[in-house]
């Protein structure tokens, strides 16, 4: 194998875990390592630098970074990395001294953004403090899109999110609001500088089957949740079905426990395994006593009298065809009362007011033809972000196409090529503090992931709005933070100072170490102190050896970033050092601005 | 500041176990308290994975040593096992001690080269000449490393020490030494070559009688300077290995996968076989003579000669020669242990 290129960022990069699965690569081991040392604020604004809504999404992100987190592959559990992130919002310094100055000359340039979601407010967050005009053009009274209408408010309390859109919204953004688009020509019309479509994906998927139309108690899942935030609907029957399991069918069927219903099922087509919605958020219905019926598919609704009483499913189990594909087989029927069924199969784009005769493609499945980098349309100067570009997704993605579309709306602004876009930088600084101490907490804690602690079952259910997870206490902090392999701390290595004294691969607990002959990746990859079996892991390679011309390989996959092969280098050819990926937001010439509080770390 | 008494447990999940269910992680000690870097750190680490692979419980092992950093290091391997720290250069009478009372457990005595030849010298060549069944490691660095690195009776001539003085007094070397008084086995191995030095220990460990392996072990704070002799560079650029050996355990099939011409084997007792791969050609690793004579030649080119240099199969041990007790006397009944004053007296008659 070539020898590994540590200073291409991607390679320290990847080998963390969780920064690398986050799609706003925040930079995960450092704010827990703050929240460690109690520094919140610290910890806080460095999450924001990133992701832009901590709070939020300590909360309710789909957290791509655990299922990634290499202490699964230790000891069965990743990291709680999104509640230590909440951790960190609950309690910061309350002030936002630490924003940046929003200039009072501005460029010149005004951006018209559709939709108030977190793919528009993370624009506006990028682009205000450069001196631009943003408008936003919200069709509801209040701002937040999806962030606000379907989250219910017993996982997500209303003043969190309110106190982080008003940080980007204190800018200086102007919001109008119950102010729909209807048509995007019109739009255009208007003297814009540069458009940017962030309306989400609206539209609830229907479910077209007998004696749909025939009730008004089916509702579409995110319509209804949106109904009970602005407390249009305060109640449901008794008994509920809720179609579909993903994450909306899960807050539907949550928050109809807190309106009224006591017999709450959630009806899936699939067995277990195909289940959408994420463990957690499973597990969390279930605590509740919902109860998950599993490879029940909808025929119809029954209905007596033009009241709804029920709906009848087809009993099935499912069967991988011979072209991989699922298929379902049929075993009979069963009927099942209810008195409300809520719909929650997943969500459509909708494009209706963007007329197709003004540049901006469509393709076969009526989305906006949208560049996967740039974010910009076929017309020039519209950009798309969020759930409106590709379907739903998260709001951490959200957050992502945010922060891009900025960068491209900043190029496209000043006349530069929206393809010139500033690449990831990277820090690498040694750890090394004296003999055998380095600035982080290196040793491995066998700790079991702390579990988070519910508000009493009688007690959540009194009130819609009381938040069901407590939050972690400062002693279950403490015990989470430490379960970080501070997977950033990289075992830097030397080739030209190591003299083969096998003392790093003779300490190394988990045998990632292997001095020997190089060869193909393949091979390498048996010929190791344990076969390296994960193939998504990378082989550090190193330059040839001085003494014998062999090379050092690490495998990446299980190491925990425990020190000792440094400590025990007699040569210093292996060194723990940080490094930090430096991305580059819009504006910024080049990523060599360190994001991070002062290193080594002043407690 | 040593943080880590023990490695973190956490282990890799993949980790493969032996017959007892144990993994090579299971037969570690404390962490090491030597200098990193230490050529001793990686023979305890390949002790350990000898003992793994042997699938010695580690309850039935003895460790033995004298003092010196060498010695220091049975703390660092088979934690659960039997282990004495003996007087300087006073571990080969414990270890026969020892042996002759239990003969069933596998003794491994660890010195290095300041407490085997000088203190202990004498200790030495009587347990070579008793033939002890023992595993004597030498780790040998040329130096007295717990006292600042004085030169040891094994530096060459020439060798300077880190501060720039030069040896002028002859080595004793352990080798040539053990074959001239009738060791039955004699190898030579490198730290920094576990592939070589694992086969040679579990050959030593199965072998009947005294095995004796010196072990070039580098002092990295001392003797691993640019005028040093027992360097890694230097021991690397003058390696010279003879024999290479292979170990295989007896349950194993032996497989045809050298060329037959190019290897041969010997029987140990246990039923296991040591299978040598000759570097050399018309080496005989069983003609004492030749193969001292061919040692210390290639010595005086200052060549550094490795490999399973010697091996005598069916000796008498220790325990065939004195015409003891098969049992181990902890096992004995104490009636056979203790026969009493009328036994005695039985005896005395004897003598009359």
């Amino acid at each position: 194998m070539e020898p590994t290129d540590v200073t291409n960022p991607d390679y320290y990069h990847k080998v963390i875990d969780c920064q690398w699965a986050c799609p706003a690569h925040t930079n995960v081991p450092e704010y827990i390592r703050l929240i460690a040392q109690g520094r919140f604020t610290d910890s806080y604004w460095l999450n924001r630098e990133s992701n832009v809504f901590p709070g939020v999404l300590g909360r309710t992100c789909d957290r791509p970074c655990e299922p990634a987190c290499r202490r699964t592959r230790i000891d069965g559990k990743p990291v709680a990395i999104c509640r230590l992130k909440r951790v960190a919002a609950d309690l910061r310094d309350p002030t936002e001294s630490r924003l940046p100055l929003i200039p009072e000359a501005k460029n010149g340039k005004r951006i018209a953004l559709v939709g108030a979601g977190p793919a528009s407010l993370t624009v506006c967050n990028d682009l205000m403090p450069l001196g631009y005009e943003c408008v936003i053009f919200e069709q509801l009274s209040k701002p937040g899109g999806l962030m606000r209408t379907n989250i219910p408010a017993f996982r997500l309390p209303l003043k969190v999110l309110d106190g982080e859109i008003d940080m980007i919204l204190d800018m200086g953004v102007e919001v109008r609001y119950e102010a729909e688009i209807t048509s995007m020509k019109a739009l255009l019309d208007e003297d814009w500088d540069a458009v940017f479509i962030g309306s989400g994906a609206p539209k609830g998927k229907n479910l077209e089957i007998p004696g749909r139309y025939d009730s008004d108690r089916i509702h579409i899942g995110i319509e209804w949740l949106e109904g009970v935030h602005f407390e249009h609907i305060d109640s449901i029957g008794e008994r509920v079905l809720v179609i579909g399991v993903g994450n909306t069918a899960m807050d539907c069927c949550r928050s109809s426990k807190r309106l009224g219903g006591t017999d709450v099922k959630v009806m899936a087509r699939k067995s277990k395994e195909y289940f959408k919605a994420s463990d957690w958020e499973l597990e969390d219905a279930e605590e509740e006593l919902v109860e998950i019926v599993e490879n029940h598919s909808p025929k119809r609704f029954i209905l007596e009298d033009g009241v709804l009483v029920g709906m009848e499913f087809e009993l099935v189990s499912w069967h991988e065809g011979p072209d991989g594909r699922l298929k379902a087989e049929v075993h009979g029927s069963v009927e099942i009362p209810c008195d409300d069924v809520i719909l929650a199969i997943g969500q459509d784009n909708a494009f209706p007011w963007i007329e197709r005769d003004i540049g901006i493609e469509f393709n076969e499945w009526e989305m906006p033809v949208v560049d996967r980098k740039t974010f910009q349309t076929t017309r020039d100067g519209v950009f798309v972000g969020g759930d409106a570009a590709w379907g739903p997704e998260n709001i951490i993605w959200a957050v992502e196409h945010g922060h891009q579309a900025a960068i491209s709306i900043h190029n496209y602004c000043q006349g530069d090529p929206l393809t010139d876009r500033v690449p990831y930088g990277q820090n690498l600084i040694s750890a090394k503090m004296g003999m055998m101490d380095w600035a982080y907490s290196n040793e491995y804690n066998p700790a079991a992931r702390v579990q988070m602690q519910h508000v009493d079952l009688r007690e959540r259910f009194k009130q819609l709005a009381v938040e069901v997870e407590l939050g972690f206490d400062p002693e279950q902090t403490a015990l989470e933070v430490e379960r970080c392999l501070n997977c950033d701390l990289q075992t830097d290595f030397t080739a030209p100072l190591c003299i083969e004294c096998d003392a790093c691969i003779d300490v190394c607990p988990v045998d990632c170490l292997t001095i020997t002959w190089n060869g193909l990746e393949e091979d390498l990859r048996t010929r190791l102190r344990a076969d390296a079996e994960n193939l998504e892991q990378d082989l550090y390679v190193s330059d040839a050896l001085p003494q014998t011309g062999r090379v050092m390989v690490k495998d990446e996959d299980l190491c925990v970033h425990c020190g000792l092969c440094a400590d025990r280098c007699p040569t210093a050819a292996f060194d723990m050092r940080k490094s930090e990926l430096l991305i580059p937001y819009a504006g910024e010439a080049s990523p060599s601005r360190t994001k991070q509080a002062p290193w080594p770390a002043q407690v | 500041m040593v943080k880590h008494l023990r490695k973190p447990e956490v282990r890799h999940p993949g980790m493969r176990q032996n017959s007892l269910g144990l993994t090579r992680r299971d037969y570690e000690g404390s962490m090491s308290t030597l200098c990193a870097g230490c050529g001793h750190d990686s023979i305890t680490s390949a002790i350990t994975q000898a003992f793994f692979e042997l699938e010695i419980p580690p309850h039935r092992a003895a460790k033995l040593s004298g003092i010196g950093c060498s010695s220091k290091t049975p703390a660092y391997f088979l934690g659960e096992s039997h282990g004495f720290n003996a007087v300087h250069g006073r571990m080969p009478a414990i270890a026969s001690g020892a042996n002759a009372a239990n003969c069933d457990l596998i003794y491994l005595g660890v010195s290095g080269d300041g407490d085997s030849l000088s203190i202990g010298l004498g200790q030495l060549c009587h347990a070579i000449r008793r033939n002890v069944n023992l595993l004597y490691v030498v780790e040998n660095n040329g130096v007295y490393g717990l006292t600042k690195g004085q030169f040891s009776a094994s530096a060459d001539v020439g060798t300077k020490s880190k501060r720039g003085v030069e040896n002028r007094q002859r080595p004793i070397d352990p080798v040539l030494l053990a074959l001239s008084i009738g060791a039955s086995f004699v190898a030579r191995s490198f730290s920094g070559d576990k592939a070589q030095l694992v086969p040679i220990l579990k050959a030593a460990l199965t072998h009947k009688g005294f095995a004796i392996v010196d072990i070039i072990s580098p002092c990295v704070t001392f003797n691993d300077h640019e005028s040093s002799t027992k360097s890694y560079v230097h021991t690397r650029e003058r390696y010279h290995e003879v024999v290479g050996a292979d170990f295989v355990p007896p349950a194993e099939e032996i497989t045809a996968d050298y060329d037959a011409g190019a290897t041969e084997g010997i029987r140990m007792h246990d039923g296991s076989l040591v299978r040598f791969h000759k570097v050399e050609e018309n080496y005989d690793p069983r003609d004492r003579e030749a193969v001292y004579e061919y040692v210390s030649q290639l010595q005086n080119e200052g060549e550094v000669v490795t490999g399973l240099l010697f091996i005598e199969d069916s000796t008498d041990d220790m325990h065939d020669i004195l015409g003891t007790v098969d049992t181990p006397l902890v096992d004995l009944p104490m009636e056979r242990l203790v026969p009493g004053s009328d036994a005695l007296s039985e005896l005395m008659e004897s003598f009359r």
